[in-house]
């Protein structure tokens, strides 16, 4: 695949050091896959060069070497067949996840996702659970060429029976992943390209205590958190738009407004309570995705919360979102991507004059 | 490529090849060519008027194993006509008759063990209920109450598939699942004709070769997909003939002869199990009746084409058979319809007595877990229903 996209991790693979350091976004997916792998052995790896070469972006980085080929394979390239084969799997025992190298080469599989994938357990009245994860590198900002930047959430999470997770933060790429593994249904994660080599210190035994605490309380999946706490207006992201609600909301800051930032994390189940509770407080509200805005999960949002937050609202709920056009290659990406001076524009137009 | 003689009896193909089209160069033994293509002609053990043909590849199955077959081919056929009829009584939305294919469907489903897993198709009904599952549990999804009305992991048997061709996959995934948990499991996945067209047939092929699982692939050509013949789907030489290009034996049978179809079927199974990898058969067969009760073929197909294969009913000429080797009396046949009726009359009842269907079951297996949403949404159906019972 594309050259540009391939980092490797391969100088952090030695036995990591205890206490807090430096870890990106890539390899904290890389050690929860890892550390799922060890601690069940039904939790198997496949698809397209995630074997030897460890995934385009480095993500099963050495799962081979250390798991062996049974449990970290490459398969043909043929993403409905892999999708397919890991529905088989996880209805005769297995945890499979599954990469769909890029979010706009995982379409082949869709027939498989939409009709058996969502639809199985519901179908056989829960007999059949499909606890399978489909990871999906996803959205923009790599200036990646045609086919390689798609923001597809809203296919995924139109279609009852997938949960759609979405991490922005280190951290979360670490225990959303695990949680996605344990989860009993079955799970789209998309890992925004962008962040891939975002960095955060951490402490990994923490990390995986927590991890631990979460399979226990199962409070991983569905919740929505408050990235940024904040008075006058509400940014809601998710995915590779946190990053850039925090900087808008970091550069209102340094002119006198403060926003709160909700990183949604979990699309579907959707956290109307966190999310609500946060407009109701600022009474104004800007939704932001990458995706094209028409008939999207940034609607939903904004429907969710006209539908609960009306009587606190002082202003129309709006959105900064794609275009509605294709994405557009790496040199006319930026005027398409929601931008922290879109949002900023955005913000001064939720009629403070009659604050 | 080493030919080792040492594998089972089961193996019909010439050898026990892990691998195919490794190494070609070693003169030892059939080319891949040799023991992938299929036979000439479909495999035939006994003709339509009931005489056994010789073939030295497949053994004819023994008398009692042919007699307590063709008992579930009768029981088959009555369950096709039992079906229709509950169709034209209005106590189905719609069945998918096998009328003509029971050979296919009783023979899929007796090869495997309890352990193995068939993956059958919606036009599969009578392979699913011959596997031992409850005919009204598998009669569910075509009389509109859920989707699928069985446990598939209770009978080993995945829930009929209506989407073409997807199912060939899950039946790799669940293969190469038992194969890596070291399991002695077989799986038999069908489709029709119309589904090799499919680019889930070729994907599902390509990785049950690739992974070598234990998977037989059984296409039960029937001429046609709804309206469209064959020639309109494929100008290969024969279905079976596409197995080659995937690196695994294809074979073709005469999918109206009980025999044949259980002798082939079985040595596939057995290879499978034996660590001999993914085959394909191509079963030729005929729809005798419409696509669905929904289907008029007089539009696409002449009377005459259909009555072609009457005489080569699968009933009619197991029945001979048997009767020449005085397996059959008009005591064991009586025995056997009245076996026939009795199911007719449990899926009659069954159907006649309207189910009881709950509402609030349309949330319920959604999720595992029922989101806020659909907590939401449940309380606004229940609501609505309290309102109209009040």
């Amino acid at each position: 695949m594309t050259e540009t996209a391939v980092r490797s991790d391969a100088a952090e693979t030695a036995a990591p050091p205890a206490g807090p350091q430096p870890l990106t976004f890539a390899k904290a997916l890389n050690t929860a896959l890892a550390d799922a792998m060890e601690a069940d052995p039904s939790v198997i790896m496949f698809g397209e060069d995630v074997g030897p070469l460890g995934g385009v972006f480095r993500i099963t980085d050495g799962l081979t070497a250390r798991f062996g080929e049974e449990r970290c394979f490459d398969t043909p390239l043929a993403e409905s067949g892999i999708m397919g084969m890991a529905v088989g799997m996880a209805m005769n025992g297995m945890r499979p996840v599954v990469e769909m190298q890029f979010d706009a080469f995982a379409y082949p599989a869709f027939e498989q996702v939409v009709s058996h994938v969502a639809k199985m357990p519901n179908r056989t009245r829960g007999r059949v659970k499909l606890p399978l994860v489909i990871r999906i590198p996803y959205a923009g900002g790599i200036g990646g060429v045609e086919h390689h930047c798609d923001s597809s959430e809203s296919y995924y999470a139109h279609t009852p029976g997938l949960t759609v997770l979405a991490p922005a933060t280190v951290r979360d790429a670490y225990l959303m992943l695990r949680a996605a593994i344990r989860f009993p249904d079955p799970v789209v994660f998309l890992e925004p390209k962008k962040l891939y080599w975002s960095k955060e210190t951490l402490d990994l035994a923490e990390l995986r205590k927590e991890a631990d605490d979460d399979a226990a309380t199962g409070s991983a999946v569905g919740l929505a958190v408050v990235a940024r706490s904040g008075t006058d207006a509400t940014l809601i992201a998710y995915g590779p738009s946190v990053p850039t609600a925090l900087a808008a909301a970091e550069a209102a800051a340094s002119e006198g407004r403060s926003l709160e930032v909700i990183d949604v994390r979990s699309i579907v189940p959707f956290d109307d309570e966190t999310v609500s509770a946060s407009v109701r407080k600022t009474g104004r509200a800007v939704v932001i995705a990458e995706a094209p805005g028409f008939a999207s999960v940034a609607s939903e949002i904004v429907a969710r919360v006209q539908e609960r937050c009306f009587h606190s609202l002082a202003a129309p709920v709006r959105r900064v979102t794609g275009f509605d056009i294709p994405y557009p290659s790496p040199k006319l990406e930026h005027y398409f991507l929601p931008s922290v001076d879109r949002i900023l524009d955005t913000v001064d137009e939720l009629q403070w004059e009659d604050a | 490529m080493s030919i080792s003689t040492g594998s089972s009896a089961g193996n019909q193909y010439g050898g026990s090849m892990k691998r195919t089209g490794q190494d070609r160069s070693i003169d030892v033994g059939p080319t891949a060519e040799e023991y992938m293509l299929p036979s000439a002609q479909p495999v035939q053990l006994v003709d339509p008027q009931g005489e056994h043909v010789h073939n030295d590849r497949y053994p004819l199955p023994d008398g009692d194993e042919l007699l307590a077959a063709y008992r579930k081919l009768v029981i088959g056929r009555r369950i096709n006509e039992q079906a229709n009829a509950l169709v034209r009584q209005g106590r189905m939305a719609v069945y998918p008759s096998s009328h003509g294919q029971e050979a296919c469907q009783v023979a899929a489903a007796v090869v495997l063990e309890k352990d193995d897993w068939l993956f059958p198709t919606y036009r599969d009904t009578v392979a699913v209920i011959t596997r031992g599952v409850d005919p009204l549990e598998v009669l569910t999804l075509l009389r509109g109450d859920w989707h699928s009305g069985y446990d598939p992991h209770e009978h080993k048997t995945a829930t009929q598939a209506t989407p073409l061709a997807t199912q060939l996959l899950h039946a790799v995934g669940v293969a190469h699942a038992a194969k890596l948990r070291g399991e002695n499991t077989v799986v038999l996945a069908l489709c029709g004709d119309g589904a090799t067209s499919e680019g889930d047939f070729h994907e599902a092929l390509n990785f049950a070769a690739v992974f070598h699982v234990p998977v037989v692939f059984l296409v039960q050509n029937n001429e046609y997909a709804i309206s469209v013949p064959l020639k309109h789907q494929s100008v290969a030489p024969s279905l079976a003939h596409k197995a080659i290009g995937y690196g695994m034996p294809g074979e073709r049978v005469d999918g109206n002869d009980l025999a044949a179809m259980l002798s082939v079927l079985g040595k596939a199974v057995d290879r499978a199990r034996d660590g001999g990898g993914p085959a394909l058969v191509e079963a030729h067969t005929y729809r005798m009746q419409a696509h669905t009760n929904a289907d008029d073929p007089s539009r696409y197909r002449s009377q005459s084409d259909v009555e072609k294969w009457v005489p080569r009913d699968p009933i009619t000429r197991m029945r001979t058979y048997l009767g020449n080797l005085n397996l059959l009396n008009a005591d064991v046949e009586r025995d056997i319809a009245d076996a026939a009726e009795q199911t007719a009359t449990t899926l009659r009842d069954g159907l006649n007595s309207d189910p009881d269907i709950n509402p609030a079951d349309l949330f319920e297996y959604v999720y595992t877990e029922k989101t806020s949403q659909l907590r939401e949404q449940a309380a606004l159906l229940a609501d609505e229903l309290s309102r109209e019972g009040a």
